[in-house]
């Protein structure tokens, strides 16, 4: 993002017009008002083709899944293992037993901590984490360090909301045995160095976890050019249904850990005296999935890649740039989250309004932000302040939302001063 | 939705911006901590008791409009009040605070002015925070964090 760019529609090299036509939710009105959705980091509105997958799914396609022998089985066996490998294509990874379908990045980020944590993690081993981490990906490494006996470590960031490098170096030791970062942050926006991050991590011998929820809808992902040992990510916030998501892990790791979840789909054969575990993988996903969310969140894969990505997030980084620049200029604004590599996320203060009240006037507007500590209560604590208001962008989004956000905000100092 | 001017009435703004009884009490014998971990809202309020009568209130925190405006006119509201009246004016404040929309508002006199808050149905634990913390002080000894989830 170039800050200060204010570009117009019409600089793109894609139609967002078109775009917003994809997205039924859009046309409404909003207390009076026209929709002006800046809450996509929260949860993201899903595309006509989403939508469709999952009715046609049903009236088309329904049945269990990898068991039956009939038509409609098959039908949604393959409606899921197409999913599946649109996944994988996803994320580049190297192959398709590598991904395991999960009900999004808070329930990867479990299955990791608890197989591979718990396989791995003896008492006085550490696992690091950064200061910028989502909640998700601080509570499931406390409950199994509190199981192990491993230690928690907290990589500082600074006041740009950057990883502190050096720090995060000093920080890993011998007794390191896993990383967790956030590619994208979801509080500041942050896209944090993580090739470097893995290479160091590798270095010490450590896994590197990846928490991809905010990077998917607007970066391409790679594992393979990371370099990472586990990637999640949720369907819901890169225009997909709710619960859906995918862990990518390296499968040498995937072979060696422990079933999450025990139950139907994850095993080969079950007597009272032995049970033997299914092959990746499927060993990691226990009963009846989502499959219809799982077929949807294939559809918006294949929506996502039906754009020039570059384009998208070239869209997106000036939005973006524009409304720091236009959020800038209101008196007693304070923006946290000023990283020189960001995405996504525009998170910020109003002197003398507490984001809980610009959220409500916001609202009233049609603006829909959200005002709170963004689940990563540390990051509010370190910057000082209880809660943010935070606006953040998605491919259906314009200029005229920006300038939307920004009269709202006028509307709400107006209202306070 | 309804108009905003409903939600932030004067008086609300007024007591957001120049909160009353703002301050630690000195000698007080029942402290509480209220917190709404949805947006973060933190008070700590103060009760100096005397034979079942509240002598004196106050109350430090942060949050926001609604939550210190409630906090600041609760405080008004409950000097002199017995502990069992100060128990009725949280019942009668949380009902009118949840009451439906059109249900006609009981007169609560200085606090009526948070019936606006009925019509947003996610500011009402900001609303009622500070009672919820006054109910646990004057029922426990010792201070406890209370929180409105």
């Amino acid at each position: 993002m170039i800050p200060g760019t204010v570009p117009t529609a019409t600089t793109t090299r894609f139609d967002v017009d078109k775009v917003r036509r994809d997205f039924p939710i859009l046309a409404q009105l909003v207390h009076g008002k026209r929709l002006v959705y800046l809450d996509n980091a929260n949860t993201s509105q899903k595309p006509r083709a989403v939508i469709e997958a999952l009715d046609r799914y049903y009236e088309e396609a329904n049945a269990n899944i990898h068991r039956a022998t009939h038509m409609l089985s098959e039908r949604a066996t393959g409606a899921y293992e197409g999913a599946r490998l649109k996944a994988q294509q996803f994320v580049n990874a190297p192959e398709v037993r590598a991904i395991i379908l999960t009900r999004g990045t808070t329930d990867g980020i479990n299955l990791v901590a608890q197989s591979y944590g718990r396989l791995v993690l003896k008492p006085g081993d550490e696992v690091l984490i950064s200061w910028m981490e989502h909640h998700s990906n601080i509570v499931p490494w406390q409950l199994v360090c509190e199981q192990t006996g491993a230690r928690l470590r907290v990589a500082p960031i600074d006041d740009r909301g950057e990883l502190v490098v050096e720090e995060f170096e000093r920080l890993l030791s011998d007794r390191t045995r896993i990383v967790a970062v956030a590619h994208v942050s979801n509080s500041l926006g942050t896209i944090n160095p993580v090739r470097q991050i893995v290479e160091l991590a590798h270095a010490k011998g450590a896994a590197v976890l990846v928490d991809g929820a905010q990077a998917a809808p607007h970066l391409p992902i790679d594992v393979q050019a990371l370099d990472c040992d586990f990637y999640v990510l949720s369907g819901h916030k890169m225009y997909g249904p709710t619960a859906t998501g995918l862990l990518y892990g390296r499968t040498e790791l995937l072979e060696r850990m422990p079933p999450y979840q025990g139950g139907g789909d994850m095993i080969q054969s079950v007597t009272f005296e032995k049970t033997t575990y299914n092959v990746l993988p499927y060993k990691f996903e226990a009963g009846t999935p989502n499959i219809a969310g799982v077929v949807g969140f294939g559809a918006a894969i294949d929506y996502l890649q039906s754009f020039d990505r570059a384009a998208v997030l070239e869209h997106e980084d000036a939005l973006l740039g524009a409304a720091t620049a236009r959020v800038a200029e209101i008196p007693g604004t304070r923006i946290y989250g000023t990283a020189r590599e960001k995405t996504g996320v525009l998170s910020f203060t109003l002197d003398g309004i507490h984001p809980h009240d610009a959220g409500t006037i916001l609202d009233a507007e049609g603006v829909a932000v959200r005002s709170g500590q963004h689940c990563a209560q540390p990051v509010m604590d370190r910057f000082g302040v209880p809660a943010t208001i935070r606006a953040s962008f998605g491919i259906y989004n314009t200029i005229e939302d920006v300038a939307a956000l920004v009269a709202a905000l006028h509307k709400a100092r107006t209202m306070f001063a | 939705m309804s108009d905003l001017n409903d939600l932030y009435q004067e008086v609300i703004l007024d007591h957001n911006k120049r909160p009353r009884n703002y301050r630690t009490l000195e000698g007080a014998n029942r402290r509480a901590e209220g917190f709404n971990p949805l947006c973060g809202d933190r008070l700590t309020l103060f009760l100096t008791i005397d034979d079942g009568v509240i002598r004196e209130v106050a109350f430090q925190g942060s949050g926001c409009a609604i939550s210190k405006a409630s906090a600041s006119l609760m405080t008004e509201a409950l000097k002199g009040k017995s502990v069992a009246e100060a128990q009725a004016l949280f019942e009668r404040f949380h009902r009118m605070v949840t009451a439906p929309p059109d249900a006609p508002v009981e007169p609560l006199g200085k606090l009526s002015v948070f019936a606006g808050v009925r019509e947003f149905p996610v500011r009402v634990k900001c609303a009622s925070l500070a009672w919820h913390t006054m109910k646990a002080a004057v029922k426990q000894d010792k201070p406890e964090v209370v929180s409105t989830e």
